[in-house]
């Protein structure tokens, strides 16, 4: 066998390296009761779960309590399905987080009550609404 | 009233750009298929037609400035990007924030840098320049606006706000033009950011140059001869764009709160994945230009990174990535077009290098293992494994909406841990590369055998030893895998080194570019690991609070919560938090707010006492202060050590009405770390919440408390003049004089209660920081007392993240001289073209 081969080799044995571990590492993205049977199961891997903070009927999100510290907090979340759920986060609360139209949760069950985020994604109201330019021309 | 010349002129200036790029790219494409004697009719039209399209390219930035910096707020981009309280040099950065002024930065550097090719190249000018044309093509059909049917090509940056939005004002008056703009967005307003987008994309526009060569080549069959040409290029280019990565990562890490400067976010790794595939080929080129082979792997990398600026280019500006990154701009509906931009290039790379494959020559010999060509080969594709590792994972969302437009469903996420998850790759791939530097740069300058390598290596591998084992004592580095990123980057430092210092002695600085970048790279590699390994946050919760719930107790609380005056142990520092803070402009400290009292003009305050600095007076007592960018506000956190004062930080947060609270970091910088802070939460200052009403009955010079404030009541003075209120014959108006104490500040509450005809008026004492508001409820002169009514609020705070970096500053080191070595090498390929050039033999390899 030629160096060249050998090389080969070892380059597409890396390449597999890489994408096997990208797929082993890759997050997914649940919904709280897929996440909630996925703990039961005994699977604590880090998932996304996309949803909306609770909101009242004026519109301001509710059930967010900040512990005396002021460095964590709780918040409801209600996910794409529909499914409320009680999330704990070891930050403080991020300063536009309540005007977050749309929040994703990177984190695990705690127990069978609570998810405990790792990490949280926010899209806030844009500056300003692209879909207005949109419908413009000329 | 409404200036719509302005917007017409730009936007016939970008339709004249876009239809002469298009004359241009048939011009030269005809200069390179005719006979020698039309050549120069066509050279001469042709560059007309650039010329033509370089004005025009000029013209529609200085009509977008000229929007911005007029403030004409009847342009929606104007309006969305910008406002009247910047600064000019941020009106600069607001000219780049949106996706259309970013493209015609894009365009103005690619006309620069045509015309800069049309002077220095004689032979290559036809094919280049057909490639640069069509680029150009497409990045103005971006901005073009033209509607045809259901079908919208670009977005124009020249809409007025009333064809952009269908507010109902514009029935009522179609010529009404908005006060001010929406502002620029907070994290922009960085003097890095000013300079980052220009370097980035200038990077962006220089990978082009290589690539148009190659195709030239390809295309005209020169095979061979396109590298010498491209070779400088393609070293200028990574220079820059390695220049806009590090200025993009500074950016962050002196302004956003992401705790550092690089977070493998998608967009970060976007610009990274081209980077390391262009010093890959241009690797392989210069191995081509020693020894004839490694030709083709640098035709397909060439082509890789321009390929791969076009897909970080898709990706950013898509809006494919979502809520994957949070640099990414919002979709303006290009991705089509985009996509169709790349896939042109991709298709026109593939059909030629297929075509012309067979024709491209090999060496037929076996590299051998004591070649630099192998070593360099091996490095080469150690870039290129790296850049497969990053770009696979940044590219989830785009595999997610492949097979979602083919009706599947994926799931797919990003990994959690990015960081985590791409540094356990990339770190073992730097190694890998520190290590073939160090042996390749021996190879790169003598003849090597077995034995020969052995002696040439021994005395490096054994200073670096020696070095590395007391960067570990000194540095405390005891994680084995830190241990080995050490001795690698050591390694390479030092066998770069003595390769360094020979070539200077036996021969001339410009041969040093490459031991110069290596030397780099072992720094960066050194710095990294100390500033990310062993980043320690210091801002551990030590308030002694308990939680509830136990399990709690047992996370750690990574940040810390200051009370205002109050006195908290930060790890050695005590941290003392002071108050707010104002920028002031004309004065060389920040102002606290106590002293300002806010007016309704943007960006001006009152002083509401004499404003002293080190002596100075600089305003006093009512003067109009100018500030700059009132919306920030500036955090004073003093820090001591054993009673010592030490220093103060003043990390930033500013509430922006669209974007909500941003928070910049402030950062203590020492030789060997960074203190690194930033706020986390803040009070909410605007509108507190009362508690309810707390009645105090004292006499004058009686003690009492206020929450936790010892308070004492001085007594009571009848006043005959009140700010703000006049007062008529017969009125009695009596101020109390409280002190209330807090900590080791004294601060003064006088509210105020006038009697006039029988009618009780109360003026209450406010302090925001105390979170206390006292008003005198009645005068009981039979006991000579004072009811007192306080209501209480929370006490000023911030929530801090501490955080220490040790030797950050190896990392800038070792980034700068990486550039300058790269800068070396461009000068030395630079000088090797043009002298071959000037002897007419531009097309001889």
């Amino acid at each position: 066998m030629k160096k060249g081969h050998i090389l080969g080799l070892g380059i597409i044995a890396v390449a597999i390296i890489i994408i096997v571990s990208m797929i082993g590492d890759a997050s997914t993205y649940e919904s709280f009761s897929t996440a909630k049977a996925m703990k039961m199961k005994g699977d604590d891997k880090p998932i996304h779960v996309v949803g909306e903070l609770k909101k009242n009927t004026a519109g301001l999100a509710e059930g967010i309590e900040v512990n005396p510290s002021k460095t964590s907090f709780y918040f409801m979340m209600v996910d794409n399905d529909g499914t409320e759920q009680k999330v704990f986060y070891n930050e403080p609360v991020p300063p536009d987080f309540s005007r977050a139209e749309q929040v994703v949760v990177i984190g695990s069950y705690k127990n069978e009550d609570l998810f405990v985020a790792d990490k949280i994604l926010m899209k806030c109201p844009s500056k300003y609404q692209e879909n207005d330019i949109s419908t413009a021309g000329m | 009233m409404i200036n719509t010349f302005i917007g017409n002129l730009g936007h016939f200036a970008v339709i004249l750009a876009f239809v002469s790029a298009l004359v241009t790219a048939y011009g030269y494409y005809q200069y390179t298929v005719v006979d020698e004697f039309q050549k120069h009719v066509w050279r001469r039209f042709s560059r007309v037609a650039f010329y033509v399209h370089a004005a025009s390219g000029l013209t529609i930035a200085l009509a977008l400035f000229e929007i911005i910096y007029n403030h004409r707020f009847e342009y929606f981009y104007a309006y969305s990007h910008s406002s009247k309280a910047l600064p000019v040099h941020y009106m600069i950065s607001s000219f780049w924030e949106g996706q259309e002024g970013s493209f015609i930065l894009w365009i103005v550097w690619n006309v620069v840098l045509g015309l800069i090719l049309i002077k220095t190249n004689k032979i290559w000018e036809g094919p280049v320049m057909l490639v640069f044309a069509l680029v150009q093509a497409f990045l103005v059909s971006m901005i073009l606006g033209v509607v045809i049917g259901d079908l919208k090509i670009g977005s124009s940056p020249f809409i007025l706000i009333r064809d952009a939005m269908s507010a109902p004002i514009f029935q009522i008056n179609p010529d009404f033009v908005p006060e001010d703009g929406t502002g620029l967005n907070p994290l922009l307003q960085n003097i890095w950011m000013v300079i980052h987008p220009p370097t980035l994309f200038l990077g962006y526009a220089t990978t082009l140059i290589p690539f148009a060569y190659l195709i030239g080549g390809l295309a005209t069959r020169k095979y061979t001869e396109w590298v010498r040409p491209a070779l400088p290029w393609a070293i200028f280019s990574a220079m820059i764009l390695g220049m806009g990565i590090i200025m993009g990562a500074y950016w962050a890490y002196v302004t956003l709160n992401f705790g550092g400067y690089w977070n493998w976010d998608p967009v970060e790794n976007a610009v990274y994945v081209p980077w390391l595939i262009l010093v890959a080929g241009i690797h392989t080129m210069i191995t081509f230009k020693k020894s004839s082979t490694a030709l083709k792997s640098s035709i397909v990398l060439i082509i890789a990174s321009f390929i791969l600026v076009l897909y970080a280019t898709f990706l950013v500006r898509s809006g494919v990535l979502g809520d994957a990154s949070v640099h990414s701009f919002t979709d303006l509906g290009l991705s089509g077009q985009l996509l169709i931009y790349m896939l042109f290039f991709l298709a026109v790379a593939v059909f030629l290098a297929i075509r012309h494959w067979k024709h491209i020559p090999t060496s037929e010999k076996e590299a051998s293992v004591y070649s630099r060509e192998f070593w360099i080969f091996i490095g080469a594709t150690t870039l290129a494994l790296m850049a497969f590792q990053v770009i696979l994972p940044t590219s989830i969302p785009v595999w997610n909406a492949i097979v979602e437009s083919f009706g599947g469903i994926s799931n797919m996420a990003p990994p959690a841990d990015q960081v985590g998850f791409y540094t356990k790759f990339q770190l073992w791939f730097a190694v890998v590369l520190a290590l073939l530097t160090a042996v390749g740069q021996f190879f790169w300058w003598n003849k090597m055998d077995a034995k020969a390598l052995r002696e040439a290596l021994v005395t490096p591998y054994v200073v670096a030893v020696i070095l590395s084992a007391v960067i570990i004592v000194i540095g405390k580095v005891y994680d084995l895998s830190y241990i080995v990123v050490t001795l690698a980057g050591t390694f390479t430092i030092v066998a770069n080194s003595t390769i360094l210092f020979r070539l200077i002695k036996k021969s001339t600085f410009k041969l040093v570019g490459g031991s110069l970048a290596h030397i780099g790279l072992g720094m960066i590699l050194i710095g990294v690991m100390f500033s990310s390994g062993y980043s320690e946050v210091i801002s551990y919760n030590m308030s002694g609070l308990t939680y509830s719930n136990s399990w709690e107790d047992e996370l750690n609380k990574e940040h810390v919560l200051l009370w205002i005056n109050k006195p908290t142990q930060i790890k050695d520092y005590t941290a003392i938090y002071r108050g707010r803070q104002k920028k002031v402009k004309g004065m060389p400290s920040l102002v606290n707010v106590n002293k300002l009292k806010s007016t309704d003009n943007v960006n001006e305050a009152i002083a509401l006492e004499d404003i002293v600095y080190r002596n100075k007076i600089y305003f006093e007592k009512g003067d109009r202060v100018p500030l700059i960018l009132e919306e920030n506000d500036y955090f004073q956190i003093d820090y001591y050590k054993e009673d010592q004062y030490q220093f103060t930080l003043n990390p930033m947060s500013q509430f922006n009405p669209q974007m909500g609270l941003i928070s910049s970091p402030d950062s203590r910088r020492f030789l060997n770390r960074d203190l690194y802070t930033f706020v986390s939460a803040i009070n909410d200052f605007e509108d507190p919440e009362w508690r309810e009403d707390e009645l105090f009955d004292v006499s004058p010079g009686e003690t009492f408390y206020i929450a936790d404030f010892v308070t004492e009541f001085q007594g009571g003075d009848v006043i005959t003049e009140i700010d703000g209120v006049s007062l008529r014959e017969g009125d009695v108006a009596v101020k109390a004089r409280l002190m209330v104490m807090d900590y080791d500040v004294e601060k003064y509450l006088e509210p105020i209660f006038i009697i006039r005809d029988n009618q009780v008026g109360r003026i209450p004492a406010v302090d925001i920081e105390l979170g206390v508001k006292v008003e005198v409820e009645n005068i009981l002169p039979e006991t000579n007392q004072f009811t007192f009514k306080v209501n209480r609020y929370q006490k000023d705070y911030v929530v801090l993240k501490a955080i220490v970096k040790p030797q950050i500053n190896i990392l800038w080191a070792g980034t700068i001289i990486m550039l300058i070595g790269f800068c070396v090498a461009i000068y030395r390929r630079y000088d090797e073209f043009k002298k071959m050039r000037d002897k007419g033999l531009e097309f001889n390899a």
